[in-house]
């Protein structure tokens, strides 16, 4: 492996926590630095096998994915649609402000 | 322990000898006695199940066929989208979503005349092997209440162990089926990749995961496999393979037989396992098989592909957890952004094992990272599937034990990585997209109490009725 994943730090798996949109307190992040570690290390062995010229295989099946016909077919109604929605008004979904100023 | 028998019970509901409703409430009142100690079920849907029931007795008074499973009693695994109920994935994310639509499978399990009877505790989305990471508690194992049922599909295992369905449906990416089946002392077959429609299963590893079912034996696995099989226009992975009828193909002949015993599968076992696969191998001996010896050296890596390939596909898949069109979200705070309130949505409503396994997915997908471990993973992936094609033109099936150990105790395993090893003879099977399969053989009885031992057959892709017919072998060689 190119980088020794024990060198992990506090700093890395805050880093990833933001990529992967989640917010971890800082005990949370000690603990899986440690874990993400001991898991790397083991993932780190697959270094030994020689992989020179072997294709990557992303999936089991050969065959790509198939197109169904450009046709309408039934769809979900609104309701069903919303019925799952955490906060909702109308017809929409509710979500929080993302622009800032009053009338946005 | 109790034999349900979804065959014999669909045989004598169809033939007028025994009503559906009876039955249904029968099962129904075995699982309010035993599942408060169990907790297999989440949710169980007494008087939709009765209705079902008496549905199916309406169509035979009519002289109609309800179908080949009429009037069996389904348990589906939680991940798994019904329109009865909730399907939470055992996760505070999806705690109270209702799907709008059935599963494929749950479709043709319905239209084959069975009834749904509820929705099983897992490992929170699946992502477990011990089926304690569940939101709504533990799983407890009907043989021996302080140890797990194994994971992730724990609660639909145990619900078919303690004779509270008649079969019960799971899902395995890296033997969350073929586990839980060993440590409860039933059948769980995981289908090639591909021949199961994914459709209405909350995808974790999209290229590893399929649904199987658990049942009493392994005619009853080929019954639930039968109307489940086959392409579906919902799902553009499901393999358009025709489904060959297993029961057009001849019982196997054990003189005919070529069963692979690779070395890597021999070292590590308890003893008790040992010497439960060196039972099935004399009994398959003296019935004339030929036991060949093989080598799959990547047996050795795949724990490690596997935990490159499944968290980076679930990190992926689980994205769509944010907070906003459905599942968890979290108070909204004066000032915070949309990022801060996915952020703490996705943190409040997964628990610390997915967490963990979307730390992992995202840091090997990450910049810089990709081509270490990723690629790699996958390169290593052809290797293993290349490693199986060179065995089987050398045999028919594997075999093997399906776990190193019987059942352990809930709270035994703490280590993330130590409980990953648990699924080190299961893995490969979905690296390589083939068909694996779990039988009851043999017992552990080290701890003073009777405990399950599981062996898995392998066989090629799409070599179902190979699999079933040379499991339904060992099977009887098993219990004569």
């Amino acid at each position: 492996m190119a980088e020794s994943p024990t060198s992990l730090s506090s700093k890395d798996v805050a880093h990833v926590a933001r990529l992967a949109r989640l917010h971890l307190d800082e005990a949370t992040i000690d603990s899986y630095r440690t874990q993400l570690a001991s898991v790397l290390s083991h993932i780190a062995r697959l270094g030994q096998v020689d992989t020179s010229g072997v294709e990557p295989m992303a999936h089991p099946l050969d065959s790509v994915n198939r197109l169904d016909a450009d046709e309408p077919g039934p769809v979900l109604t609104v309701e069903q649609v919303l019925m799952n929605a955490p906060a909702r008004e109308g017809d929409f979904i509710a979500v929080p402000k993302v622009l800032g100023g009053e009338s946005a | 322990m109790i034999r349900p028998d979804a065959t014999a019970v669909a045989s004598a509901i169809r033939s007028g000898a025994l009503r559906a409703v009876d039955h249904a409430r029968a099962t129904l009142d075995a699982i309010d006695t035993a599942n408060p100690g169990l907790n297999a079920y989440h949710e169980v849907f007494h008087e939709a199940a009765l209705e079902r029931a008496a549905a199916v007795d309406a169509l035979i008074a009519a002289g109609r066929d309800p179908g080949p499973l009429a009037g069996v009693c389904v348990a589906v695994k939680d991940n798994i989208a019904t329109t009865l109920g909730q399907t939470t994935c055992s996760s505070r994310m999806l705690e109270g979503y209702r799907s709008p639509f059935d599963a494929t499978v749950v479709t043709r399990l319905v239209g084959a005349g069975a009834v749904i009877v509820g929705k099983t505790n897992m490992d929170e989305f699946a992502m477990g092997s011990s089926s304690e990471t569940c939101a709504w508690g533990v799983v407890r194992n009907p043989h021996d209440p302080t140890r797990t049922p194994g994971g992730s599909s724990g609660g639909s295992a145990a619900a078919m162990a303690a004779g509270l369905c008649d079969l019960s449906l799971g899902s395995d990416t890296g033997g969350s089926i073929r586990q839980p089946a060993a440590f409860c002392g039933i059948v769980g077959l995981k289908p090639t990749y591909g021949r199961i429609s994914r459709w209405g299963l909350v995808a974790f590893g999209s290229s590893l995961d399929q649904i199987g079912p658990f049942t009493s034996t392994v005619r009853d696995a080929a019954l639930a496999y039968g109307v489940m099989a086959g392409i579906d226009e919902h799902d553009s992975t499901s393999a358009a393979v025709a489904v060959d009828d297993w029961q057009a193909t001849p019982a196997t002949d054990p003189r005919t037989l070529r069963v692979g015993v690779p070395s890597q599968y021999l070292r590590n076992n308890d003893p008790a396992v040992t010497e439960a696969l060196d039972r099935a191998l004399a009994l398959l001996r003296a019935a004339g098989a030929t036991i060949v010896d093989i080598d799959l050296p990547m047996t050795d890596h795949g724990i490690s592909t596997y935990y490159v390939i499944a968290p980076a596909e679930a990190s992926s898949n689980l994205a769509r957890f944010d907070g906003i069109r459905y599942g968890h979200r979290a108070a909204q705070r004066a000032g915070e952004g949309l990022e801060e309130l996915y952020a703490r949505s996705r943190s409040e409503g997964f628990g610390a094992e997915v967490q963990r396994r979307i730390m992992l997915g995202t840091y090997v997908l990450s910049s810089g990272y990709y081509d270490a471990y990723y690629d790699r993973a996958l390169r290593i992936r052809r290797l293993i599937k290349q490693e199986f094609d060179t065995a089987f033109a050398r045999c028919d099936v594997i075999l093997g034990p399906t776990a190193p150990t019987a059942a352990f105790t809930i709270g035994g395993v703490t280590d993330p990585l130590q409980m990953y090893m648990n699924d080190v003879y299961t893995v490969n099977t979905n690296i390589a997209g083939i068909a694996g399969i779990s039988l009851p053989g043999g017992t552990d009885r080290s701890s003073g109490h009777a405990l399950p031992i599981g062996l898995q057959l392998q066989a090629p892709a799409f070599a179902e009725s190979r699999l079933l017919r040379a499991s339904e072998l060992l099977e009887s060689l098993l219990s004569a």
